[in-house]
């Protein structure tokens, strides 16, 4: 049947299971929404197509498919650069649809042109552009594929504006993918299985490094398997929190440069890693020279690219984590590990002592107090917190004690502050039945708070708490430490986020007090419409423990013991 | 140590901008990159010679395969190969230098393919050393230009890329058996 490039767009996409697009119209990709009134899919308005990015990785990452953002040409398409190059340090699976100009304008500067397929060239997995419909259907076909297949990744598909408008034979079964050099279906070889389970059998103080590859997998159960049937100890990346219950027995929790002290104390003094579907990122490893240095490592990766990137392993097993496990776990023998396990159990009761949870109420209200309260109150239900970058993201690592897969969505590889608001909203509209708590700073609220009229535009019920210092607390924390507290450009001076809040009619609240924050808390979930709840914080807080960048990882910043005085002290 | 990389890619545009922007963004040094046409119209060789030790030739090798559009790469480095370069260098060549030209030439087996009054254009190929002698030998009569292609480099023997082998089609490419070979793409 004769269709037009609009047509055959959003037919494909409906083929491809999409449901919900998020974007924002302009002149080069007009024809692609006249031609919406013709499908069942929804179009999610955003306010700035960086939003739109960013809630097609929400979506993507609380769902486990792939989430469309749509733009036009020039700037609509620079904008997503942020959202794409969120999803790449991510491998979250996104396609992006832009509009171009008309494939003759192609290279005279016209009007809202931009190279984008050069932008976006090292930001995402593959990109197209498509200059004439008869390539769009095999185009995007392929799209869908590179995005969610093999290490997932952002693929963008620029489609100049006469390919959306000329029209020509359509047939989707016709128009298979063509990637002859594209392979993600990889596996170890059987002696590479051998030697790995033998390292793990000789082990004396093995630990399990668990990334968001055992998440993208879907491997959790055979992660839980390994565990339980090996004994070993599981330490977290921040992506990787949720794969395993914070509270099995064998996880450790969060390691890295604000893992807590045993965490990174069991790394650095175990004599085997095995690194599950995680990328030794510079914020998990510290210092690499000084890197678990007495340790064996084996490295279960699906990107063969990261092997021995950042460490040198002993062992690589490249292929899907869920297989490769699958593969293990009948060989897999049980090994009393009591003397290590009860070694790390006494290291994690000094850091006990120091925690604030531990400590009387001083009348402060601190970000911890908050993140530990709203898990509190939240857990036990269908709860996705969604966190921006900075303090409050690593308070809510600490504090909010993740049970379930896709329960923490966060930007960790890029660390892009602005993420939250909108990666919240493709969250929502993934899993209208998960109740969606938004975890933001006052610094990255307001890089993409326009957003606040998607919500309302779209009706969804979303709880937005501003952690509110003042500042951008990390960077002053990096600047109390490392800079002499010289606080340059980070004290911030806020808008009225309620009036903000009000404007928008979204219900709002203030807390200043930590008695105040479980009824707040308890009102906001019991509220059918979204709320924002400004906590006002104290403005000079600390995420303890700390790795300095470049520091090795055992070279910790501790908490002070007993926090309370010392900030009563000041 | 200088690793040679024959890589097949698919002939799209832009194809060449991918691998070239790869070894930028991950700062791998190309010493030389070559890209031409093969015996089959939709793929295009490139000859890549990177300056990078035994790890950093392997994670070459993996990233190239990241890409979409390579469908093959195989490190040479180790292997028998026919490796050449081309280069065209312009002479300054008067009435009395003129023969001494045409001998060192000769010795080098390059030919003179243009003659001027005043200058000759050798061309020459041959491995990287060979013209580099060539040129310190020509250099005192006065290089007025010079050209070179960047190698290109193929196995010897009767050994072919499993790509291009006969009756292969695109889809069944895959890398050779040898087990430290990176045969994968993600």
């Amino acid at each position: 049947m004769m269709k037009t490039g609009a047509e055959i767009l959003w037919q494909c996409l409906e083929r491809e299971g999409v449901t919900h697009v998020f974007g924002y119209p302009g002149g080069a990709i007009l024809p692609a929404y006249d031609a919406l009134k013709h499908t069942r899919i929804h179009h999610v308005l955003v306010r700035h197509e960086q939003g739109a990015a960013h809630m097609a990785d929400g979506y993507a990452r609380a769902s486990g498919q792939v989430g469309v953002a749509v733009a036009t040409s020039g700037p609509g398409a620079t904008n997503l650069v942020t959202g794409i190059a969120t999803a790449m340090l991510d491998s979250s699976p996104i396609v992006c649809i832009t509009g171009q100009v008309g494939s003759k304008l192609i290279g005279s500067d016209a009007f809202q042109e931009t190279d984008i397929t050069g932008i976006t060239l090292p930001i995402t997995k593959h990109n197209y552009l498509v200059t004439r419909a008869g390539d769009l259907a095999r185009t995007l076909r392929e799209a869908f594929y590179v995005a969610r297949s093999g290490r997932p990744g952002p693929v963008l598909v620029d489609i100049t504006k006469d390919a959306q408008q000329s029209a020509c034979e359509f047939d989707w079964d016709a128009a298979k993918p063509q990637l002859p050099g594209y392979r993600p279906d990889l596996s170890p070889a059987p002696r590479e299985y051998e030697q790995a389970l033998e390292l793990i059998h000789n082990a004396k103080r093995p630990v399990i490094l668990l990334g968001h590859g055992a998440l993208i997998s879907g491997a959790m159960r055979e992660v839980r398997d390994l565990v339980e049937r090996s004994g070993i100890p599981v330490a977290l990346t921040l992506l990787g929190l949720g794969v395993l219950p914070a509270s099995h027995p064998l996880n450790l929790g969060m390691m890295g440069m604000h893992g807590e002290a045993w965490v990174n104390h069991t790394i650095q003094e175990a004599d085997l890693l095995i690194a599950l579907g995680m990328r030794f990122d510079d914020r998990v490893t510290g210092n690499l020279k000084t890197y678990a240095p007495n340790a064996k490592k084996i490295h279960v990766e699906i990107d063969p690219a990261e092997i021995n990137k950042n460490v040198k392993v002993d062992v690589a097993l490249v292929g899907d984590l869920r297989d490769v496990l699958r593969g293990m776990l009948p060989k897999i023998e049980s090994i009393d590990r009591h003397e290590w396990l009860d070694y790390i159990d006494r290291m994690k009761g000094d850091s006990a002592v120091r925690d604030i949870q531990n400590l009387p109420d001083s009348g402060h209200l601190y970000a911890a107090h908050v993140i530990n309260d709203l898990w509190r109150e939240t857990r036990g239900s269908n709860t996705t917190v969604v966190t921006d970058v900075g303090q409050h993201q690593m308070w809510e690592a600490q504090y909010y004690k993740h049970e379930e897969p896709r329960s923490l969505i966060t930007s960790g590889g890029l660390g892009t502050m602005g993420f939250a608001l909108p990666a919240a909203i493709g969250a929502k509209v993934a899993r209208p039945d998960t109740e969606v708590w938004v975890v933001v700073g006052d610094g990255g609220f307001q890089m993409t708070m326009a957003e606040l009229a998607t919500i309302v535009q779209e009706s969804l019920k979303i709880n937005i708490a501003i952690i509110n210092n003042g500042y951008l607390g990390m960077v002053r924390q990096w600047q109390e430490f490392f800079y002499e507290s010289n606080y340059q450009a980070t004290p911030l001076l806020n808008p009225d986020f309620g009036k903000l809040a009000d404007a928008y009619g979204i219900r709002n609240e203030t807390v200043t007090q930590r008695s105040q924050v479980v009824p707040a808390v308890q009102s906001a979930r019991q509220h059918n419409g979204p709320v924002l709840i400004n906590f006002q914080v104290e403005q000079e807080d600390t995420v303890y423990p700390m790795v300095a960048a470049g520091a090795a990882l055992h070279e910790m910043i501790r908490r002070p013991s007993p926090i309370v005085e010392t900030a009563a002290d000041e | 140590m200088l690793n040679t990389f024959v890589v097949y890619v698919e002939n799209k545009p832009g194809v060449l901008t991918r691998v070239a922007s790869l070894f930028r963004r991950r700062a791998f040094n190309i010493d030389s990159l070559t890209v031409g046409r093969t015996e089959k119209p939709e793929l295009s060789r490139m000859t890549i010679t990177v300056d990078a030790d035994r790890d950093q030739a392997r994670r070459i090798e993996a990233n190239l395969y990241k890409l979409v559009n390579v469908l093959l790469v195989e490190n040479i480095t180790a292997e028998p190969a026919i490796v050449r370069d081309l280069a065209m260098i312009k002479v300054a060549a008067t009435h009395e230098a003129r023969s001494h030209v045409l001998e060192l030439a000769s010795v080098f087996r390059g030919r003179v393919v243009d003659v001027a009054p005043e200058s000759l254009i050798i061309e020459i190929t041959g491995d990287e050393d060979k013209i580099d002698g060539l040129l310190e030998v020509l250099r005192p009569y006065g290089v007025l230009e010079m050209v070179r292609t960047g190698i290109v480099a193929m196995r010897r023997g009767s050994k072919v890329s499993s790509v291009v082998a006969a009756g292969n089609s695109l889809a069944q490419a895959s890398a050779d058996d040898d087990v430290d070979d990176v045969q994968y793409s993600v």
